[in-house]
């Protein structure tokens, strides 16, 4: 579903991602940790081509991001995004969140695409909130929202890039418990999370990374188990101590 | 207080609403047009090939530079020449309709200015959401991006306004009849300047005062909850 082949990223002279290579099988969740400036963010954006890259590739279905002729929007549209601040459309309702992209990208109707996103805002437990702005919402209902816009497209992956970093701590388990669930479903997952619960509850692989480079990339239980790195088995020290 | 004589308003009434009616048109007109232009001048300036941020700067730059007054001479002496060289006809404009073309023109690199500020005062994750969804880059900009950022800048594009409001009666200089120049043309021929321009700043205020309400009243009905 995803392959990203040897990708190299440079800000000028620092250089961001060295040499990133892993796969995301078919209804696989994998979860990206590592400390923060790892490059993490950088190369699950680098799926979506929100940032671009100067070396490697990267394919989703079948289709090179990298391709100048590859058509973003519609590569875009069929991978869903989840971001660290929610970036709900202010100005907009709910609803209007929720059915925009339906409308102006994947042509719906206004009643199919209605109805849809409001199946989708019950599924994530907001029903009553369709008429309200995101400003009048919690941080952990937005982030609920923002992940319902996402599957309204349905999408074919999904992406998290630190979904639960913003939030307050009672509202995390909100969150996780819709992720949760959406993995059980059999959604294809690339998170990026310092959640390890979440992880160790769903995630098929672990991939650990550290100074723009993939240090570990194993199955759950040998990640937890027995992580190979010294800086992976550091890491997991610190952030599994309480 | 027994020397004014305000019957003089009274008697030049109509040719008063007229330059008024004038002053208003340029205003409207060169909003309208100036924000339009300006926003295409502001997307140019933050776009990513240099050739469209030069050309936008230049203008911008070019425009800012430039006294008005200067501004609406040289459109007045020049435009009719530059139409004749282009059509090979002689079209005349007139002082009246140049005006129009120069305050859009003007206009649109302080308004540009403006919009820019207010585009790049949206968030980045805003635009990376609305890509993300698989909107196109004038998708995100009409739907996300320019809705927020016109809201943001309501105020000063207002504020801007209300400046070129006032501003419209430097078309005197081409002997073009506004507002304020009716009232001039008037105190020349009946020599009772104090009357004519004490009205004349009453109804200035009360115009301007009034669209600054305005300003602050649909401030508070568009703003966006945070």
């Amino acid at each position: 579903m995803i392959a990203i082949n040897n990708v190299s990223k440079w800000y000028g002279d620092f250089q961001v991602l060295t040499d990133c290579t892993t796969r995301v099988a078919k209804g696989e969740v994998v979860v990206v940790c590592g400390p923060s400036g790892s490059g993490k963010s950088t190369l699950i954006k680098c799926v979506n081509a929100l940032e671009p890259f100067q070396k490697g590739s990267v394919v989703v279905n079948g289709i090179a991001v990298e391709n100048t002729k590859t058509n973003l929007p519609r590569l875009r549209a069929q991978v869903g995004m989840v971001f660290q601040h929610f970036e709900l459309f202010p100005h907009m309702t709910i609803t209007q969140n929720l059915t925009v992209a339906q409308i102006k990208v994947l042509g719906r109707g206004k009643e199919e695409a209605l109805d849809k996103g409001l199946k989708l805002l019950d599924r994530v437990g907001l029903k009553s909130q369709a008429d309200k702005f995101p400003g009048q919402l919690s941080g952990g209902q937005q982030q609920r929202v923002a992940i319902a816009r996402a599957l309204a497209m349905d999408p074919i992956c999904m992406l998290f890039d630190e979904p639960t970093s913003a939030l307050d701590p009672e509202m995390i388990n909100e969150v996780l418990d819709v992720m949760v669930q959406l993995a059980r479903e059999g959604m294809t997952m690339m998170c990026v999370t310092h959640e390890m619960g979440f992880a160790r509850k769903v995630a098929h692989r672990v991939i650990f990374m550290d100074q723009g480079a993939i240090v570990e990339d194993a199955t759950k239980d040998d990640f937890f188990g027995k992580p190979h790195s010294e800086r992976a088995q550091n890491f997991l020290a610190k952030i599994l101590q309480h | 207080m027994g020397d004014f004589d305000f019957s003089i308003i009274a008697a030049n009434w109509r040719f008063l609403a007229e330059g008024l009616r004038y002053t208003v048109q340029v205003t409207l007109t060169a909003m309208v047009g100036g924000i339009l232009l300006g926003t295409l001048l502001a997307l140019m300036r933050l776009a990513s090939l240099w050739p469209l941020r030069w050309l936008a700067a230049a203008y911008i730059n070019f425009f800012r530079s430039v006294p008005l007054v200067q501004v609406i001479l040289a459109v007045y002496l020049i435009l009719p020449l530059l139409l004749q060289f282009l059509t090979g006809r002689l079209i005349p404009i007139g002082a009246d309709n140049s005006a129009y073309f120069t305050f859009t023109i003007f206009e649109a690199a302080y308004y540009a200015e403006i919009i820019r500020s207010g585009i790049q005062s949206i968030p980045r994750g805003q635009v990376a959401a609305g890509y993300a969804l698989g909107f196109t880059y004038s998708q995100t900009m009409r739907l996300v991006v320019l809705p927020q950022a016109f809201r943001n800048m309501l105020p000063v594009l207002l504020t801007q306004t209300i400046v070129l409001f006032q501003d419209v009666s430097l078309v005197y200089a081409i002997g073009a009849t506004d507002f304020f120049g009716a009232a001039d043309k008037i105190t020349q021929r009946d020599l009772r300047p104090v009357e004519m321009y004490t009205t004349v700043a009453v109804v200035y205020f009360v115009l301007c005062f009034a669209l600054s309400r305005l300003v602050k009243y649909l401030q508070s009905r568009i703003a966006i909850i945070r």
